[in-house]
């Protein structure tokens, strides 16, 4: 397979700040690649060398074969691109900001207009397509700049950070756009910092930090790097961890873990359900009562705390050390209490 | 289609895209015309009786130097909206489409042209009222409006230099005006130059703003033969003189201009 997107070695300095450091990625012609990683990781400075917003400092890259900084002009006609601060023209009505974005392809009057209609249509916007942006709500302004990111039908697709800052319900609906996008077969780069989107959207992930790729693969692939299933429980009184404990010790294959919480333990586990199973029947025999137990398997964030030291959704300076002492077990309650 | 048709079709798409604007932003049309026409009015009235220009009527010399001071300051106009699309993510969407980068720039100055349109038919007519009167006819009075057209064109290019460097809508506007102020007031825009300590006066009449303003007085009829031009080539010259700024200041504020373009982006 081809590679619709490539880049080796890419180097982005802003004074002592160094964005990028060395960044390899590729991207198979017709895949989906989740560029993942905290804020500050080098995600939106990649996707703007990419796209030719922005010269590298080192290294280079080509994305459908033209080089980024030497064959721009014509790299820009193969390319949509969607940022993360919904780009649209708030005086403009939606149909007014394809328009204009038709013409600036030089798709002419008659087609300029067509793609506008069919675009409005696509993304659910016909009724608010005559009105200006700037009443729109955040996810139909998002909308409109993957609209306009679509104008030409690029068959390259960047999406930095598509659903930063939408409600649920408007992420949800943005990732069923995104889905049916590429199942007609578009290369898309996307960024995120949403493991969850990641997961959802994308055939592979490339996990990036401190201005580098520090693993990439399937989803899957990344999970097994971690290791294999958990149990997780909890018991419904704090006193019981010592003797749950000691019940769980010849079905686990290593050392539980408890949470915070002092009521919440996670174990290493082999063997599946039969595992789950065992587990319970100790637990019964001990007389230890459990409020919550399950098997899972790791989770993207178990992936990036094993493989950064933190967690993919705090907000890390480059440069600054990545904030130490966590227990890899709180995630999922960090997660959650989000 | 080749490049400079190309570039041409893509500043008209720019262009109708920044008169849509305001259309639909009234508010900063009545704020753009209500300034001239206040200035017009504070002038005439308040200093008009106090400042004595001999052989004219004050109104009637006043009007020409508030059409050069406004159009000026209407140039930071061209900056502030620059800015502010640099701010707000739009120059990236431009720049990530396969459109000539000298089209935004040129739209905007344009569009600005439209601005300085509305300003001058609106002071005119304010002028009218209070008693200024074109002398000469249709087509003198319509040179000294291109010539002041022109001028204003080549500030917005100054202008939009501004917007791009500093990048940020309000500093634009305090940054420009520092120096703006002097530039308009030490001239011959409200007081004869003749009336300003020396080197106020050396400077002042060979201020392309002087010289719009005495182009723009001769071409309406605005002058008398008690108030001749001071006696050096720029004001003895006006027109040829503005038109040697508009010419230099393009060739050196749009190159410029569009290099900081593609730089201010790129950050």
């Amino acid at each position: 397979m081809t590679n619709a997107i490539v880049a080796e070695g890419l180097v982005k300095r802003y004074g002592a700040v160094t964005a990028l450091d060395g960044l390899d990625l590729s991207v198979a012609q017709g895949t989906v690649v989740g560029l993942l990683g905290p804020n500050g990781a080098g995600k939106t400075t990649t996707v703007r060398i990419l796209t030719t917003l922005l010269e590298p400092d080192e290294g280079h890259a080509t994305v459908a074969g033209l080089d980024v900084v030497r064959d721009a002009r014509r790299l820009r006609r193969v390319i949509g691109l969607s940022g993360q601060n919904a780009a649209v023209d708030e005086h403009l009505t939606g149909f007014e900001n394809l328009d204009m974005v038709g013409r600036l392809y030089h798709l002419g009057r008659t087609a300029s207009r067509e793609r506008a209609h069919e675009l409005l249509e696509l993304l659910d916007l016909v009724e608010a397509g005559g009105r200006p942006a700037k009443g729109y709500s955040g996810g139909m302004r998002r909308r409109l700049d993957l609209a306009a990111a679509l104008v030409a039908s690029p068959p390259i697709l960047f999406l930095d950070e598509p659903t930063t800052g939408l409600d649920p319900r408007s992420r949800l609906g943005m990732w069923d756009v995104i889905a049916d996008l590429v199942r007609g077969g578009t290369t898309l780069l996307l960024t995120t910092q949403y493991l969850e989107e990641a997961d959802q959207l994308a055939d592979r992930i490339a996990v990036i930090d401190h201005g580098r790729v520090i693993a990439k693969g399937t989803a899957d692939e990344l999970k097994d790097q971690v290791g294999g299933e958990r149990l997780e429980l909890t018991v419904a009184d704090a006193a019981q961890v010592a003797a749950a404990r000691r019940a769980l010790e010849p079905v686990g294959s290593g050392e539980a873990q408890l949470d915070r919480d002092g009521r919440r333990l996670t174990l290493p586990v082999d063997g599946g359900s039969a595992v789950l199973v065992a587990a319970i029947r100790e637990l019964d025999a001990a007389g230890v009562t459990v409020s919550d137990i399950g098997l899972r398997r790791p989770t993207l964030d178990d992936v990036f705390l094993s493989l950064t030291g933190h967690a993919a959704e705090d907000a890390v300076d480059p440069g600054e050390d990545p904030p130490a002492g966590r227990a890899g077990t709180t995630t999922k309650q960090e997660v959650a209490a989000r | 289609m080749s490049a400079l048709t190309e570039a041409v079709a893509d500043s008209a798409v720019i262009t109708k895209r920044n008169l849509i604007k305001i259309k639909r932003v009234p508010d900063l049309l009545v704020f753009t015309t209500l300034q001239p026409i206040m200035f017009v009015l504070l002038f005439a009235y308040v200093f008009g009786g106090a400042i004595n220009v001999p052989g004219v009527g004050y109104k009637e010399f006043l009007i020409a130097g508030i059409f050069a001071q406004t159009v000026v300051f209407g140039a930071t106009f061209t900056g502030y909206s620059l800015a502010e699309d640099l701010q707000k993510g739009i120059i990236d969407r431009f720049r990530s489409l396969p459109m000539a980068p000298s089209a935004v720039l040129f739209g905007r100055t344009v569009s600005d042209v439209a601005i300085n349109v509305i300003s001058l038919v609106v002071m005119a007519g304010s002028g009218l009222v209070v008693g200024w009167r074109i002398h000469t006819g249709f087509f003198p009075a319509l040179g000294g409006f291109l010539v002041i057209l022109a001028f204003a064109y080549a500030v917005s290019w100054v202008m939009a230099f501004v917007g791009l460097l500093v990048r940020t809508p309000e500093i634009v506007n305090n940054a420009s005006f520092i120096v703006i102020f002097p530039a308009t007031f030490i001239a011959n825009t409200f007081v004869p130059s003749s009336t300003l300590p020396g080197p106020l006066e050396a400077f002042a009449n060979w201020n392309p703003v002087s010289a719009v303003t005495q182009a723009a007085r001769e071409q309406f009829g605005n002058t008398s033969a008690k108030l001749p031009p001071p006696d050096n080539w720029a004001m003895q010259h006006p027109v040829p003189y503005t038109l040697l700024w508009v010419v230099l200041i393009l060739a050196v504020f749009v190159p410029l201009s569009v290099r900081q373009y593609r730089k201010a982006a790129s950050r």
